[in-house]
């Protein structure tokens, strides 16, 4: 007994914590930390939402609020809100929808695992597009998924491996499970174009693909949020897939809710059926697997977001609020593009603003990422995957010099 | 015909009729699913409010309620909320185990209660302590549960029979194996101690063994101190895992400190090495009047510091592909409560008038109940948010259907749902139903 835990290993630190540890204990004034992964002003500094600000003020204010527990599904004003956030306050398909609410977006990916390996036929095989967020393999593999990856970035051209991303839906096997990231894809900030998307549903429809929509940024890349939900609204509001579709939504970044851990998982089992005995058995099942793993979900965040979601004042408020967001870091985009382009840094820098959301893939390589730390101060992934949020107008002509000298270094690279 | 073979008839229409209506051919692409058995509880709390009798009693809810039937924020609390409105800054993300400052308030408010408890600060400082924020009570006896089935040598996990209907759920979709230990005997309204012992004494050796702290879900019957110690002999000879759960701590005595002499033993026997093990899942949910913001934490005891590094790494790599990193809005009020002056102060006061009030309801109800030919008197000897009537299903029934009165089946009462103005009304009924 004495030893009950001794065969238990230590393991390795996140690399991203590895790097945070290694930023604070940097002494020079100039560092740059551009490993975040959370939304910075042009001072640097985190910011809290002028629509949360003012929701939290109504909220506690509010002589009914308490805390007592929320059903097992969550805040029902929150999760009828939240669907219409996705698909739009007209969809004719929010009656399809059977919602629950998650631990923010990883929460709602665990569950739409958990669902699908206890009741989906289909092939239990995970397709992950390469690169992707880290997290999504662990958390697939953990469920006991089988996890594939299908191309999507194509290093030399810094853009999207369309037919390798094509054949690889083609030769799933049907019913297989894809996951897409709705929007700012993470790590490559690189997006599909309309037309690239059609194409790409059109395929997984064939192959009647189900399909998972990670939806982590919506209106936070371009600042719209109907922009930002184009593959959803398209394979849903406009029918074109009929296979199951489940998307798991968060608010960390669009409301800056992070750490409250607000998100939903929707399921919509077909956009060309609705049965509600299927859709309630479905539901229940949903609150099972809560109960035993949580017994229901946190308040707060999602009574925030509901309040911005239902009152008028509060909602315009918000889409201000991520208009500023995503300027700002549209306009750092620009700025370290056009410094770099100035500067004659050798190889393409198109694809800094061609990328949205809250990372640029910049294509710099693992040794290059660490002369930007060593010699520069300058943090960021060894995948060269850059926090745009963390450029502001104090930093970005330290940054772009830095890749400049970093790159010009490494002459032999294929930038 | 009782409710429970009322729900399992609905459920077979619902399977026959997801059955048929699924030959479409989206569905056809789903295994079979059945409507899930709904929340017991909440099919009561749904029944009392379709209610129309203006005098019916909700004694479902495992929430507190003031003498008006109103849930309450904790003055401490609303205090630590208007405090975090102005200087919040940052909603940013904690790390995957919770902050540090999070960490570190649970472990001395528990293990150490500002420097009362020496063996409990000695394992700190020691390093043999691992604590994680998780999601809750509930969350934490989830983490603690995959983390045994994944690193531990038995998956048995021997549960009191009865206990909160949520622990086998927990345990069994975590993938241990719960089986029952005897607790209490129905008969005599009482705790069972000699079978309880004799159950543990047959278990497998190094099976996992769930404890609650105090005011154990559902009798409210407690163990005493000389108790404790008996079975803690056994779980040291037969090797056992000690898991304890605490989600009422301050409930038996109104006051936090006093409610945790099973800790302050086991402190005592991990740092003499004769339970070097165990583990604590705490909430806030109701001694902080927290429970939907998801406040608790897990705390694993090692039996050394570098177990502890393992043990640490491995709760995060659990913990990162659920849900990531805990919610803040709970724990933060938490770290403001323990850190502003005079706040703590304040909160356990709160929490004391809480106690207090179902306190003076259980002894009311006591005194307005007929003892002529039935023995109240467990009434007295339980702690905590319930009272284990041992009414019958019949009888629980009978105060539904007849007299609007809403409780589990089991017989167990929340008395956070009685006060002045019902307490009477509340006895008369219960009076009528055991009259032979
Ligand atoms: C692609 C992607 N999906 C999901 C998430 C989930 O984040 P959260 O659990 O904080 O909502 C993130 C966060 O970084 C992400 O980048
Ligand atoms: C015995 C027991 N353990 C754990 C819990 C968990 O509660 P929570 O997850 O709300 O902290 C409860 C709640 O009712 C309980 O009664």
């Amino acid at each position: 007994m004495a030893d009950s835990f001794s065969n238990v290993i230590e393991l390795p630190p996140d690399p991203l914590f590895g790097l945070k540890a290694r930023f604070n204990l940097d002494k020079r004034a100039d560092k740059v930390d551009l490993g975040i992964g959370a939304y910075r002003d042009n001072n640097g500094k985190p910011w809290i939402l002028p629509a949360v600000k003012l929701a939290e003020e109504k909220l506690i204010n509010d002589p009914n609020n308490n805390h007592e527990y929320l059903s097992i599904s969550g805040f029902e004003p929150f999760l009828n809100n939240a669907a219409k956030v996705l698909l739009g306050s007209d969809s004719n398909q929010l009656s399809k929808v059977i919602s629950q609410q998650s631990l923010s977006g990883t929460g709602a990916l665990h569950l739409a695992g958990v669902f699908i390996k206890q009741f989906y036929k289909g092939n239990h095989t995970i397709y992950l597009s390469k690169p992707t967020w880290a997290n999504h393999k662990q958390i697939f593999e953990y469920i006991g998924f089988k996890v594939e990856n299908y191309p999507y970035w194509n290093n030399e051209t810094k853009s999207l491996d369309l037919d390798g991303f094509l054949n690889s839906i083609k030769s799933a096997p049907n019913n297989s499970v894809f996951l897409l990231h709705a929007c700012a894809h993470n790590p490559t900030g690189l997006d599909p174009t309309k037309n690239q998307w059609d194409l790409i549903l059109k395929e997984l429809e064939k192959k009647q693909h189900l399909i998972i929509f990670d939806s982590a940024y919506q209106g936070f890349a371009s600042g719209d949020l109907e922009k930002d939900a184009y593959p959803i609204r398209k394979a849903i509001n406009e029918e074109i897939i009929s296979s199951p579709i489940i998307i798991c939504q968060s608010f960390a970044k669009n409301v800056g809710m992070y750490g409250e851990r607000v998100g939903a998982i929707h399921i919509i089992p077909s956009t060309k059926e609705n049965n509600e005995a299927f859709n309630k058995a479905v539901k229940t099942q949903l609150n099972r697997i809560i109960r035993s793993e949580i017994s229901n979900p946190p308040a707060y965040g999602s009574k925030i977001v509901a309040t911005i979601l239902q009152d008028s004042k509060l909602y315009d408020q918000w889409r201000k609020d991520l208009v500023t967001m995503s300027s700002r870091i549209i306009k750092m985009r620009k700025t370290l593009r056009s410094k770099l382009e100035e500067l004659k840094t050798p190889g393409t820098w198109n694809h800094i603003t061609d990328q949205t959301g809250m990372f640029s893939f910049t294509g710099l390589t693992p040794e290059m990422v660490a002369r930007l730390e060593k010699s520069h101060g300058i943090y960021l992934v060894s995948s060269g995957r850059a926090s745009v949020a963390g450029l502001n107008d104090n930093n970005v002509d330290k940054v772009a010099k830095a890749i400049d000298e970093v790159v010009k270094y490494y002459s032999k690279s294929k930038l | 015909m009782y409710k429970s073979q009322l729900i399992k008839q609905t459920q077979k229409q619902y399977i026959q009729s997801t059955r048929f209506l699924s030959s479409t051919c989206q569905l056809l692409k789903w295994n079979e699913i059945p409507l899930a058995p709904p929340d017991k509880i909440l099919g009561i709390t749904e029944a009392y409010i379709n209610d129309s009798n203006s005098k019916k009693i909700n004694l479902g809810v495992g929430a507190y309620r003031d003498n008006q039937g109103k849930p309450i924020i904790f003055p401490s609390v609303k205090r630590a909320e208007e405090i975090l409105l102005q200087k919040e800054n940052e909603k940013e993300y904690t790390p995957i185990i919770g902050s540090k400052k999070f960490q570190n308030i649970v472990k001395n408010f528990i293990f150490n209660n500002s420097g009362k408890d020496a063996n409990g600060e000695q394992l700190i400082k020691d390093n043999r302590i691992v604590t994680s924020q998780t999601i809750s009570g509930t969350g934490s006896l989830r983490v603690i549960a995959d983390f045994l089935n994944r690193f531990y040598s038995n998956k048995k996990i021997l549960v009191p029979k009865p206990t909160w209907a949520n622990h086998v759920a927990v345990f069994k979709d975590a993938g241990l194996d719960p089986e029952f230990y005897n607790y209490y005997e129905t008969s005599i309204n009482d705790l069972d101690f000699e079978n309880l012992k004799k159950s543990l004494i047959n278990a497998p050796n190094e099976s996992v063994v769930l404890l609650h702290a105090c005011c154990h879900n559902p009798t409210g019957m407690d163990l005493t101190s000389e108790q404790w110690d008996e079975v803690l002999q056994i779980i040291q000879d037969k090797k056992f895992f000690p898991l304890v759960d605490m989600a009422y701590q301050g409930f038996a005595s109104g006051k936090p400190y006093e409610d945790i002499y099973l800790i302050r033993k086991l402190t005592k026997k991990a740092n003499e090495n004769e339970i070097p093990t165990f583990a604590l899942c705490q909430s806030f949910a109701k001694n902080m009047g927290l429970y939907g913001e998801r406040t608790g934490s897990i705390s694993i005891i090692t039996a050394n510091s570098n177990d502890s590094k393992a043990v640490e790494s491995q709760l995060k790599k659990l913990i990162r592909p659920i849900y990531s990193s805990p919610p803040i809005h709970g724990s933060k009020i938490v770290e403001i409560i323990f850190e502003e002056p005079g706040l703590k102060d304040q909160w356990l006061n709160d929490l004391n008038k809480v106690v207090g009030r179902l306190n003076t309801v259980r002894s009311k109800l006591y005194e307005k109940l007929d003892k002529s030919n039935y023995n109240w008197d467990h009434l007295l000897k339980q702690r905590g948010m319930f009272v284990y009537t041992g009414l019958t299903p019949e009888q629980v029934i009978r105060l539904r259907n007849e007299f609007s009165v809403y409780a589990t089946e089991d017989g167990r009462f929340s008395i956070s749902g009685i006060n002045d103005n019902n307490v009477e009304y509340l006895a008369n009924a219960i009076n009528e139903v055991i009259k032979k």
